[in-house]
């Protein structure tokens, strides 16, 4: 067909399914759809982005995800961007029905995008503060050297996932009084603060050996779950330009951010409605079956992994037939009087994440339907260990947390006296790879330019791992 | 935006080439972190045990990107089954060592480190990269020299059956675009385009390899995969450099014997060890088989060092033989699991020969210098 009327066919077939999708009552950013080939979606989905800056490790996603392609093993049929007017690239070569049901459930994420809570404070010209960042680092490779702009971006891209998303949050000064307030005396040392007080530091010689004080002058304050930002305050290492490099990593960080905590609620979402749109609209015999064959690819689950779109998909269908059609004991318990389940999916959207949606909505009924399991790595084989929804649940829930990072805060940016930095691994039952942290501590040294600890759990001790800018070491402790 | 809310565009994105230039940089560093960590991929079981295949997995774990993670061996993981799972069902088994890895992509769990595929050949280039052959001595017999015939050259004259159809045509094509009509049409003699060949001189070469090992009691798997290793390289490198080269496997304890390959390399005996069997064995096998004059010989010998004592001065006076009929000779030493104080090595110290090279190694990692070491060329024993 000539590209033109291709074009034409599918703004037809787009004014339909726009006008359906409003009908339903989503709420969506006016949207751009751009046709690409393939090796530019494949791009963008390396990227995340169609404008992001340029690093080897995109290559290497790219060409895994190319190669995939290439071998006919994988497909991706869109990407699609969470910016206002919202961007969705649709792959060139799909066909028309590929390109109706992709542009439904690409309408859902930019509902999604728009209405869910999390979102909120998502910069949507993110397309064009990425190009502007980009532009910033070509510059940097003139000016400093291609090799030292990209040892660089491979140190601080280790810690990227290390920032604190929630940052509306209030914390700090409140918890620190607090725990003060519970002391019965106060320190010799502990005086009101006075303009004159660094007089005093001068002859600093006797040491203060009450709990109190120690407590005090902790720096930062309170542990620090953005590492990044406190390198980027803290570091006396770093240049303007590195400080620039990381800042840029901590904001498109804070951007993809809601995406990975709502990425089963967001899949969910948009294959919910890609099926109910999809339904309103007419199709042949050979497209409906074209459509179910690539809805139910879509779906397909594996032994291995949760299909977001499966898992997010049911969650909701069983939301809504719950809240449309309740049991006479919902009834009566929740006082829930039936019809609402449209109402109530929308209200899920707009408030809840991945974690709270599992807790809030993941059923007895539902694991047990999906057949969902535990399984564990037993010697050389990897077994089902557990099939008892709250254990599946839960385990699901606690995978999620933290984007499914280690939850690791700064304790001590002066540690040691010597302006040392001390992290702290929040143990909670799962070993950290040990390979892995004995290979990033180098990153951070490069980072901080002084060394570099991180406390953790091994075999149920406390234990040490150190960086002192030539080698590594590790002490139980 | 127009009223309807939505924008359909198609442009053009051929200029860009992000992706692609991220990749290159990225199949640089690649190269960059296999040719870091030759010593240890070049004894990769993968490559010397290949069976046939042309491309290699390599792990590669200087491109991770590392950064905090949990250990996914030691995690609880979420699956989802066909409605049939119990307890206790095993629903993946890790490939063992050695066993090709046969699921299917993204099945398995906790494969998370970076492999890169490369060709067997192009690895060799890069091992190959910095070794040479240092001692090559005219052969006293001129090498024969057969001649052949090479189309390497177009000219606009030549025999009509040697025409070269395409750029014949793609010289009409151009003539006729220079005048302003373009397209394919009326071939005048100035378009003809002829292939013409070039004699050239073949050297025929050739090389041996005398493959011999230890194959006592005292050697192990461990050792004989050493050896093994370090062969593989050897007779793919000779083959860079010879024409033919073969390989003769003399495996000895207190006597030597020609295996086959596959004996060499799996078969072991037990009792004492004397060395001086088999460089007999192997000075006997030049003198019926290779003739210096026609051959070049290169002589390996791979042992745990635990020679009867009283048998080394005699492996001296042997090895001094074989370096008068040889290009080189090398002893390598394999230090396994059992420490001995070797005598051999110890012995060999006194062979004061350019040709001569003896080598410690110690691990799978130990292979790549010892390969460095034998084919290196020290600039006072450059060629000529």
């Amino acid at each position: 067909m000539n590209p033109k009327d291709e074009l034409k066919i599918l703004e037809e077939s787009l004014e339909k399914i726009t006008a359906k999708a409003r009908e339903f009552g989503l709420d969506f950013y006016d949207m751009y759809f751009e046709i690409c080939p393939a090796d530019i979606i494949y791009t963008f989905g390396a990227y995340g982005m169609p404008t992001r800056y340029s690093h080897w490790t995109f290559g290497k996603y790219y060409h895994k995800m190319k190669t995939q392609y290439d071998y006919n093993l994988g497909r991706i049929y869109e990407m699609v961007i969470n910016s206002n007017p919202c961007y969705a690239f649709l792959l060139e070569g799909n066909s028309l029905i590929q390109n109706k049901l992709v542009m439904a459930h690409v309408l859902a994420h930019s509902d999604f995008f728009k209405n869910n809570a999390y979102f909120k404070n998502t910069q949507r010209d993110m397309v064009e503060s990425m190009a502007a960042a980009a532009e910033r680092f070509r510059k940097y490779e003139f000016e400093y050297g291609r090799d030292r702009v990209e040892s660089f971006i491979d140190a601080a891209i280790s810690i990227q996932e290390h920032i604190e998303p929630r940052t509306l949050v209030k914390k700090g000064e409140e918890t620190r009084k607090n725990r003060l307030k519970g002391k019965k005396q106060a320190c010799h040392f502990e005086r009101p603060e006075t303009p004159y007080d660094d007089l005093w530091n001068i002859e600093k010689a006797q040491k203060c050996v009450c709990n109190n004080c120690k407590e005090a002058k902790k720096f930062p304050p309170e542990p620090e779950k953005d590492i990044m930002l406190f390198i980027i305050q803290n570091s006396k290492e770093l240049e303007d330009w590195q400080r620039d490099i990381m800042s840029v990593i901590r904001q498109e960080m804070l951007y993809f951010w809601p995406q990975m905590e709502t990425k089963i609620m967001n899949e969910g979402w948009a294959s919910y409605w890609h099926l109910r749109i999809m339904r309103e609209i007419d199709l042949d015999e050979s497209e409906t079956i074209e459509f179910a064959k690539m809805h139910s690819g879509i779906i397909q689950t594996s032994r291995t992994r949760i299909n977001p779109y499966t898992l997010g998909l049911k969650i909701f269908e069983d939301i809504e037939k719950r809240w449309d059609d309740p049991t006479p004991e919902e009834k009566e318990k929740y006082g829930r009087p039936g019809g609402e389940g449209r109402e109530k999916i929308f209200e899920v959207r707009a408030t809840e994440n991945d974690i709270s949606f599992l807790r809030n909505y993941l059923t007895k009924e539902l694991v047990e339907e999906l057949d969902l399991y535990l399984y564990k790595k037993i010697g050389h084989e990897w077994k089902i260990v557990d099939k008892d929804w709250e254990a599946v649940r839960d385990s699901l829930v606690s995978s999620l947390t933290n984007c499914g990072h280690p939850y690791i805060t700064v304790q001590d940016g002066d540690f040691n006296k010597r302006g040392e930095l001390y992290l702290k691994h929040n143990y909670e039952g799962t070993e950290l790879d040990v390979y892995y942290v004995e290979k990033t501590i180098p990153y951070l040294y490069t980072l901080w330019g002084r060394p570099v600890h991180l406390e953790t759990v091994l075999d149920n001790k406390s234990i040490l791992f150190s960086y002192n800018g030539e080698k590594g070491s590790k002490k139980f402790i | 935006m127009s009223g309807k809310g939505f924008v359909i565009s198609r442009e053009d994105w051929s200029l860009h080439r992000k992706g692609e230039i991220d990749r290159e940089r990225h199949m640089e560093k690649v190269r960059e972190a296999i040719k870091k960590n030759l010593a240890d991929i070049v004894s990769e079981e993968s490559i010397i045990m290949h069976d046939g295949h042309k491309v290699v997995k390599v792990p590669i774990r200087s491109l991770d990107e590392f950064h905090f993670r949990f250990d996914y061996g030691k995690q609880k993981h979420v699956g989802q089954g066909d409605g049939k799972s119990k307890k206790g069902d095993v629903i993946f088994t890790d490939p063992q060592q050695g066993k090709g890895q046969g699921k299917g992509a993204g099945e398995e769990p906790g494969i998370d480190y970076y492999e890169a595929e490369v060709t067997i050949d192009e690895l060799a280039d890069m091992i190959f990269e910095d070794l040479g052959l240092p001692n090559l001595e005219q052969k006293k017999k001129p090498e024969l020299a057969s001649e052949s015939v090479e189309f390497k050259d177009v000219r606009k004259k030549g025999i009509t059956s040697n025409i070269d159809r395409k750029r014949t045509i793609i010289e009409a094509i151009k003539r006729n675009a220079l005048k302003g009509k373009p397209g394919l049409h009326g071939i005048t003699p100035e378009d003809l385009r002829f292939k013409t060949w070039e004699k050239t001189y073949k050297f025929e070469s050739n090389a041996v390899v005398l493959a011999m090992m230890d194959t006592s009691g005292s050697m192990g798997v461990f050792e004989k995969y050493i050896a093994r290793s370090f062969f593989f390289w050897m007779v793919r490198f000779l083959r860079t450099k010879y024409n033919n080269v073969q390989i003769v496997f003399l495996a000895h304890h207190t006597e030597a014997r020609e295996t086959t390959e596959e004996e060499f390399f799996t078969k072991g005996t037990s009792g004492g060890t004397r060395c001086s069997s088999v460089y007999k064995l192997a000075l006997d096998v030049i003198e019926k088989r290779y003739s210096p004059q026609d051959y070049n010989i290169y002589a390996f010998h791979f042992s745990d060092g635990d020679n009867l004592v009283s048998d080394n001065e005699l492996c001296i006076k042997l090895i001094n033989e074989l370096l008068k009929v040889c290009n080189m000779v090398g002893y390598g030493e394999i230090e396994g699991a059992y420490y001995y104080t070797s005598t051999l090595k110890t012995a060999y110290k006194r062979i004061n020969s350019p040709k001569f090279t003896s080598v410690t190694i110690k691990d799978k990692s130990g292979v790549y210098p010892a390969l460095k070491k034998f084919f290196s060329q020290a600039p006072d024993q450059a060629v000529n």
